[in-house]
């Protein structure tokens, strides 16, 4: 089987989109030219051409509006805010203009653009240049929101956000860049779908993006202490796929939330809050790990420490569920 | 100088759109948002209109002005004083005023109220209850336009001008030479601040400069002059020289919104704009290009004929049911 880069998945769902529908356009600082920061889109400027791949000023405000007014009128625009903590500044733009139009508007029409940005700690950029953005529109009416943890996923979930009517934040977590996997077997991944990411029947785990890795890693080392342990692949903060994850507590009836985030004001608990409120008969435990309550830190060793790692997740597993590690 | 502009005026009136046929057409749409102001007004003291709302009467010749210079087809983007430039697009009035009063039949269904409203059908690409937002909208607009050969249109206010939305999307238009005209309508207060408290630089249109962008400052009270200046925005945006900033200085008759007497405002300040409606001043060029008291009177009872119409019917309209229009955050 193929292997396929993360960033590279990001760029070739870009290509394949761009080449599929004229009405496709591509923008943002450093992305044509440069091919990005991380390196995430080379080639595409020269292959398609400045119509349709280009660079703009460092506005980000002026190109969540651009996007937004250039969708309602027949293109469908991606954009790359290049890092998710840049996203405070195009909020007016997004929050009340692209997420509100097709409502308000009666549906006389809907808001087509994807905006891409590099999220996440663990790179040692320091407080405004590590921040996942993805609660922040969480309670937004009419924005989805979503974000891959493997290869084949940020491919598929890509191209279905590019053809999707509706404003979507996409969020592509900075550690998974490096990350390969296996090529995807299906053209894109629906939106608003979590994935079972590992199967088991003693405790769910859910976490989204870079997270979805590090439990995979804790449940394998679980496994060695007889705990087995399934993991949901959150996939998408809006809408909310709470019945996956209500399908799985049903099967092991304890879940863990692992957010790299606040537990106030983030994703884990809204949605734990639907889980206890629909399924509290099937729940035995159920928690949250998440970050501490401090903006991300640069030192290597704060920032270890702030971010809850496969080695924390399965220690509070263990503790809660009373094992005791093998060793 | 008015006579000067009415000769320039007469010496052009037979070419295409400059005849006083045409201009006394202008003139009722000019009348028709007069009118519909006052209605709102009235109404909204009734009861009928809900929350606030934003009356753009005293300013009518800038939106008439700019949109008689654009195509069906072309972009505009209003602000939450926007029904001037709904109606001055082509938005039907009975829909508009439907839409002020929450009823099912509302140009958006009851939906967006006085200070969101959207009519694509029309090119009225939205109005924007945050200050600025038209701007960027015009400027998205204006980058589809530039595929399809339109053009796209802000109205927005002084205000507007101290907004990141201005010098973020001024910048871009420039840059990638945008088919865009910013239309600022400078009625020398941001809600209840006089401008010149809270704006460097005294005049707006000379921001343009620092991006290398066109621009004028126009009498807008002075409907000939707002269309000249308009036209020629427009003009060159269409033939690819890129974007234009209009600076249309004009003063609103009522007070920023509704919970607003506009007590601020210096009584000879108001006398002084008041002496130059822009209604009066297009009546004046009228009678002066040759029309009679009765062309205008003929004009005048017909749209108020129309209004009435539009009053009642929206009146008669029912509100939305919200077990049959609730509808959904997405398209599906």
């Amino acid at each position: 089987m193929s292997e396929l880069e993360f960033r590279t998945a990001i760029r070739d769902a870009l290509d394949e989109e761009i080449e599929r529908d004229p009405s496709v356009v591509f923008f943002g600082e450093d992305v044509a030219l440069a091919g990005g920061v991380f390196m995430t889109t080379p080639g595409l400027h020269e292959k398609h051409g400045q119509e349709r791949v280009f660079d703009t000023p460092i506005s980000e405000l002026a190109m969540a509006g651009a996007a937004f007014g250039a969708a309602v009128t027949g293109l469908r625009p991606v954009i790359e805010v290049m890092f998710g903590d840049f996203m405070a500044l195009p909020m007016d733009s997004l929050v009340n203009q692209s997420a509100k139009f097709w409502y308000v508007s009666n549906e006389q029409a809907s808001v087509p653009l994807v905006v891409r940005s590099a999220v996440g700690a663990g790179g040692r950029f320091g407080a405004m240049h590590s921040q996942i953005h993805g609660s922040w529109f969480q309670g937004i009416p009419g924005i989805k929101v979503v974000g891959a943890s493997n290869p084949a996923d940020a491919k598929g979930l890509l191209k279905s956000a590019i053809r999707d009517d509706n404003p979507v934040i996409f969020l592509e977590h900075k550690r998974l860049y490096s990350v390969k996997g296996p090529a995807p077997t299906e053209e894109t991944v629906p939106l608003g779908k979590a994935a079972v990411a590992r199967e088991g029947r003693d405790i769910t785990l859910v976490s989204a993006l870079r997270g979805v890795r590090d439990c995979l890693e804790a449940a394998e080392a679980l496994a060695s202490d007889g705990i087995d342990v399934e993991v949901v692949d959150i996939r998408s903060l809006r809408p909310l796929d709470h019945e996956t994850v209500l399908e799985s507590v049903a099967k092991t009836n304890r879940v863990m939330l692992v957010e790299e985030g606040t537990r106030v004001g983030g994703w884990a608990g809204n949605l734990l809050g639907i889980v206890a409120a629909e399924g509290l008969h099937e729940l035995d435990d159920a928690w949250i790990v998440a970050t501490d309550d401090t903006p991300a830190p640069y030192s290597p060793t704060l920032e270890d420490a702030w971010l809850p790692a496969a080695g924390e997740i399965a220690a509070a597993v263990r503790e809660r569920l009373g094992v005791s590690a093998r060793v | 100088m008015a006579g000067t502009q009415t000769e320039r005026a007469r010496e052009r009136k037979d070419q295409p759109g400059e005849s006083p046929a045409e201009y006394l057409d202008r003139y009722g749409r000019m009348r028709l948002i007069r009118r519909f102001e006052q209605e709102i007004h009235r109404l909204f003291l009734k009861g009928e209109v809900h929350g606030t709302t934003h009356l753009s009467a005293g300013q009518e010749a800038v939106p008439v002005g700019v949109c008689s210079a654009l195509e069906p087809d072309d972009y505009v983007a209003g602000t939450y004083r926007g029904h001037g430039h709904a109606l001055a697009k082509g938005t039907d009035p009975e829909a508009l005023a439907a839409e002020m009063l929450g009823r099912a039949t509302g140009v958006c269904g009851g939906r967006a109220g006085s200070m969101n409203v959207v009519d694509l059908p029309n090119g009225l690409v939205g109005c924007f209850g945050i200050v600025g937002g038209s701007i960027a909208a015009a400027t998205g607009a204006a980058v589809s336009a530039q595929r399809q050969g339109r053009v796209a249109v802000a109205f927005f206010g002084d205000g507007a001008s101290n907004q990141g939305y201005f010098h973020e999307c001024l910048n871009w238009a420039q840059v990638f030479d945008l088919p865009v005209v910013y239309v600022c309508e400078n009625n020398f207060y941001g809600e209840f601040t006089p401008m010149a408290s809270v704006t460097a630089g005294g005049e707006i249109g000379i921001r343009a400069a620092s991006f290398g962008m066109r621009s004028q400052v126009v009498d807008g009270n002075d409907l000939w002059a707002v269309r000249e200046a308009a036209l020629e925005a427009v003009g060159g945006a269409r033939e690819g020289a890129g974007p234009t900033l209009l600076e249309c200085q004009t003063y609103r008759h009522y007070g920023h919104s509704k919970s607003d007497p506009a007590k601020y405002r210096p009584p000879d300040e108001v006398e002084r704009w008041l002496a130059r409606d822009p209604l009066d001043l297009a009546r004046a060029r009228l009678l002066d290009l040759g029309l009679g008291e009765e062309d205008l009177s003929a004009t005048d009872a017909e749209i108020d004929a129309q209004m009435d119409r539009a009053v009642e019917g929206a009146l008669a309209a029912p509100y939305p049911d919200p077990a049959q229009q609730s509808g959904s955050e997405f398209r599906e």
